[in-house]
């Protein structure tokens, strides 16, 4: 790029093809490893109720009577037929394995669709910059289909743990356990829409993943210039109807899987919230790949232009999450509505979940704010991969705090299995990753823009 | 390097030379003014003292003269204030956001766009200020300012106080962004002046500027900084609007969307707007090589785009007022839509979230009249949005006895009237005097962007055969 004169733009030079080599999967297979270690070390924890007795009589004891009522919006809502239901919902140490499988499932369906997304939003903008790693973001969806087959064997097991709703007794007009506001909401929180619902967003998601690919892929093997074209184009209009489709089925999904879990409680930020935070957590892990894979030797054209743009969404977005947790948190607290602070005080007053706030507010915000605010520090390598392992890891713990509260309430808390878990959903996922970018050439030679991104100077 | 790839439409068309730029931008400003542009002026001049004669007679006998009652305490003023100031949001995105994301086609428009900030942002400070009864004693109000009025002292809770804070800063920073803009435009006058009074003019307003490399330096640099500043004030002057409404307990008003809706608004109609002046001034000046079809067709898919994220947030609050169980809630959004104001329901409902969906035809974005006319469709419904969100929410309250319905005055059209006079009147006086387009940042793109570094593309046909 230095000598103007001598320069000539030979995209097949820029070729390069990605290898899943035995010691990347060997990797990925510790990583695997060690999450299924801890899990095993968390579920025998658990099945043997050691070490976790103490902290659940501490909850109770420090929640007590008065906070009870708060604690729990049903008993507002329901007024003293709280305990007939309570009977339902009797703690068993599987229900914490359902609720952390299913933390996972959506958290990591969110980082895969996002790659998608992330597509698209290129497409449509016209994105030049980009283009040298976009096979990175295209391979995220590879995950979907796994996710959507766990989604349902998930449920399957787990959502009578998960969803207070799915409980049959509270739509008995005139029994000691009927709800009339979760009865009001039948039509939409029943299971069969809700499987059905779930099985067209996801597939629907994957089929949007499968033509845009399929475009890409046929893209790279076109040999003239219309072909190109023509391919450029149809990816153009994929990507637009994606981003419709996405933009209303990214709130119906959050409204479902995780909305729905404090049944009673309603907000209409949450479906944009949920996105942020997928949103957000997938750019990071965008961003890591591009790194790891530039760290590996791939990717040679990827310069430190391209890190500081990638950097930047770390860091924009970052800030976004935090306007829409805030804007949300701040309006229900000012009003101070009791239907709708219930989530809150449910969240800050018990010993158990009180901290993830602070931890979610410290590491999704504080630090990509301060860690990624000057030049140099989205230019580093090793800065980047610091902040944004931090991100992914501060928005799980984001999902984990929506999920957690509303089902396992006060037998919840974070030990080995919430730890080894994760492990194995990033091994996983790594791997389909690795699998669908050694399918196909990693860089888009043939490209429109492609240009664009080699000649990229921040 | 700066490579551009083919797929992409040159942005400046009709084989200009820099010193083209320079005659068709600068030319109009040393020109005398038009007939049609005399014409246009005396008209906002009408409409600014027309409108203020009622104004004043509002402010010297009180607010009394507007049609609010005592339960729709607030209608058109507020319902004015907001759609002021979501005009005004278009002009920062477009110097700001739009610079952040490298968007070259900002070139052409963000002079005219900024411009359009700052007089919407003065149209819409005229409501909190008109609405005290007494504006003289309106600093005690919004300001913390030491008194002997006896307990008299802003209320840092309000929403209303946090809006002074944000929109005066914004104000600020917006007003200095498009000025240091300028400063370089006025220079090249400055040195092309030939008479004295613009030799002074605007030798006082170009600030010594020489075209020094190293000014350039600080120019690019100041630029970056001062959009990096505006960006997050974008969002936090319509989210702190929206918290005038959404802080309350008001079924209506009190939504946890608002924030980001509010924004995705205020850009939907700001856009609408820059498109209105923009294809008026394009025609005016004779503009069609700087603001080209391309340009036009950006800014209707980003109309697209913000008005289907308004969509999602509409049919959210409906879904959530269904889900959530409280009748209140349920009730409120019923009676939007069915109840006595349900034409101003469905006038929003159509003017934004169904007409820019013709957007999605090529045809349709890329034609001049079409747009111009959802440009302004956008605009109503936008200013239906607001009304629909105050008046809806407020005129059958938690008290079935004093549910009524608002009838505006002639005062309350007037003082709206007035507003527009006020706008049109800056902007014809800065179409005249300012350069409507920034000349150097669009000779700074000319190289890379002219029709003869694309050979492969399929240019957009401007039906007036200009290109």
């Amino acid at each position: 790029m230095a000598a103007h004169k001598d320069y000539h733009f030979d995209r097949e030079a820029l070729n390069e093809q990605f290898v899943f080599s035995a010691k990347a999967k060997k990797t990925i297979f510790i990583i695997i490893g060690i999450g299924v270690l801890f899990s095993l070390i968390g579920l025998f924890f658990m099945a043997t109720d050691s070490g976790h007795h103490d902290e659940a009589h501490a909850a109770i004891e420090m929640t007590g009577n008065k906070l009870a009522s708060l604690e729990n919006p049903d008993a507002v809502q329901a007024q003293g037929q709280h305990a007939a239901e309570a009977g339902h919902h009797a703690y068993h140490w599987t229900n914490r394995v359902k609720v952390n499988l299913w933390i996972n499932i959506i958290y990591f369906i969110g980082l895969s669709v996002v790659g998608l997304f992330w597509v698209a939003i290129q497409y449509i903008s016209m994105a030049g910059w980009s283009v040298g790693f976009k096979r990175v973001p295209e391979a995220f969806a590879s995950f979907l289909p796994l996710g959507l087959i766990l989604f349902l064997a998930t449920f399957a097991w787990g959502y009578h743990e998960i969803f207070h709703w799915t409980d049959t007794s509270l739509y008995d007009e005139g029994t000691a356990a009927y709800d009339a506001i979760i009865a009001g909401k039948s039509s939409f929180l029943n299971i069969p829409f809700f499987i059905g619902g779930s099985i067209v967003i996801i597939g629907g998601w994957y089929l949007f993943h499968f033509f845009i690919r399929k475009q890409s892929i046929a893209e790279d093997k076109a040999t003239d210039k219309t072909q190109v074209r023509k391919r450029y184009r149809t990816m153009v209009k994929l990507s637009a109807a994606f981003v419709v489709f996405f933009g209303v089925t990214s709130s119906v999904a959050s409204w479902w899987w995780t909305l729905s879990i404090d049944t009673h409680w309603f907000s209409t930020m949450f479906g944009w919230y949920h996105f942020a935070s997928w949103w957000v957590a997938g750019i990071a892990a965008i961003t890591l790949t591009v790194v790891m894979l530039r760290e590996a030797g791939y990717l040679k054209f990827i310069n430190e232009n391209h890190l500081h743009d990638l950097g930047k969404f770390v860091f924009a977005f970052s800030v976004f999450w935090t306007y829409i947790w805030f804007s949300q948190f701040l309006l229900i607290y000012y009003a101070n509505i009791p239907e709708e602070t219930a989530y809150f005080v449910e969240r800050l007053s018990s010993p158990i979940y009180r901290k993830y706030i602070l931890v979610i507010l410290l590491v999704n915000f504080i630090i990509p704010f301060f860690g990624l605010m000057t030049r140099n520090a989205k230019r580093k390598m090793t800065i980047l991969k610091v902040i944004c392992i931090t991100v992914i890891i501060g928005h799980w713990f984001d999902f984990y705090q929506m999920i957690t509260p509303g089902t396992l309430r006060e037998n919840g808390s974070f030990g080995f299995l919430e730890i080894g878990m994760p492990f194995i959903f990033i091994g996983v996922f790594a791997y389909l990753v690795g699998l669908s970018l050694a399918k196909a050439p990693l860089v888009a030679k043939n490209h429109p823009l492609l240009e664009e991104a080699y000649t990229h100077e921040t | 390097m700066q490579i551009i790839s083919d797929v992409r439409e040159p942005l400046v068309t009709g084989d200009k030379t820099y010193h083209d730029i320079t005659k068709d931008i600068a030319g109009r400003v040393e020109d005398s003014p038009a007939p049609l542009w005399w014409g246009a002026f005396a008209f906002a001049l009408v409409l600014l003292v027309a409108g203020g004669a009622f104004l004043g007679d509002m402010l010297w006998n009180g607010i009394g003269r507007w049609g609010l009652n005592k339960t729709v305490q607030w209608a058109w003023d507020i319902t004015n204030f907001v759609w002021w100031v979501g005009i005004g949001h278009a002009g920062t995105l477009i110097s700001a956001v739009l610079l952040l994301f490298r968007q070259k086609w900002r070139t052409a428009i963000n002079r005219a766009a900024e411009a359009m900030t700052i007089f919407a942002v003065i149209c819409a400070a005229v409501w909190p200020i008109v609405h005290m009864g007494r504006p003289w004693l309106g600093a005690y109000w919004v300001l913390p300012i030491p008194n002997t009025f006896g307990s008299l002292w802003v209320n840092f809770n309000s929403p209303l106080l946090w809006d002074v804070f944000a929109i005066s800063t914004y104000f600020s920073v917006s007003l200095v962004f498009w000025y240091m803009g300028l400063v370089p435009d006025f220079a090249t006058i400055r040195d092309r002046a030939i008479t004295r009074f613009g030799r002074i003019f605007y030798g006082v307003l170009s600030l010594g500027w020489l075209g020094g490399a190293k000014a350039w330096v600080h120019y690019e640099a100041m630029s970056l900084i001062l959009a990096g500043l505006s960006t997050p004030l974008v969002l936090s002057v319509h989210t702190i609007v929206s918290m005038d409404f959404a802080t309350s307990v008001i079924p209506g008003w009190h939504t946890t969307i608002f924030p980001p809706y509010f924004v995705a608004g205020a850009i939907f109609s700001g856009f609408a707007m820059v498109l209105t002046l923009m294809l008026i001034t394009r025609k005016v000046y004779k503009l069609e090589h700087y603001i080209t079809l391309e340009h036009i067709e950006l800014m209707n898919i980003i109309i697209m785009v913000t008005g289907s994220i308004v969509g999602i947030a509409y049919i959210t609050e409906l879904f959530m007022a269904w889900y959530s169980g409280v009748p209140y809630e349920q009730y409120c959004f019923i009676n939007r839509s069915t109840g006595d104001y349900w034409w101003a329901y469905w006038a929003m409902m159509t003017c934004n979230v169904i007409s820019p969906q013709v957007f999605w035809f090529k045809k349709v974005r890329t034609s001049i009249v079409l747009t111009f006319i959802l440009s302004i469709i956008v605009n109503i419904g936008m200013w239906f949005e607001r009304f629909v969100i105050i008046v809806t929410s407020l005129h059958n309250d938690y008290l079935p006895s004093s549910w009524t319905y608002f009838s505006p005055t002639a005062w309350d059209v007037m003082c709206y009237v007035f507003t527009f006079g006020l706008f049109f009147t800056l902007f014809f006086l800065f179409a005249k005097f300012f350069p409507v387009i920034n000349m150097a940042e669009v000779k700074a793109v000319l190289k890379s962007s002219n029709q003869h570094v694309y050979k492969n593309r399929d240019t957009i046909k401007d039906p007036h055969n200009v290109v």
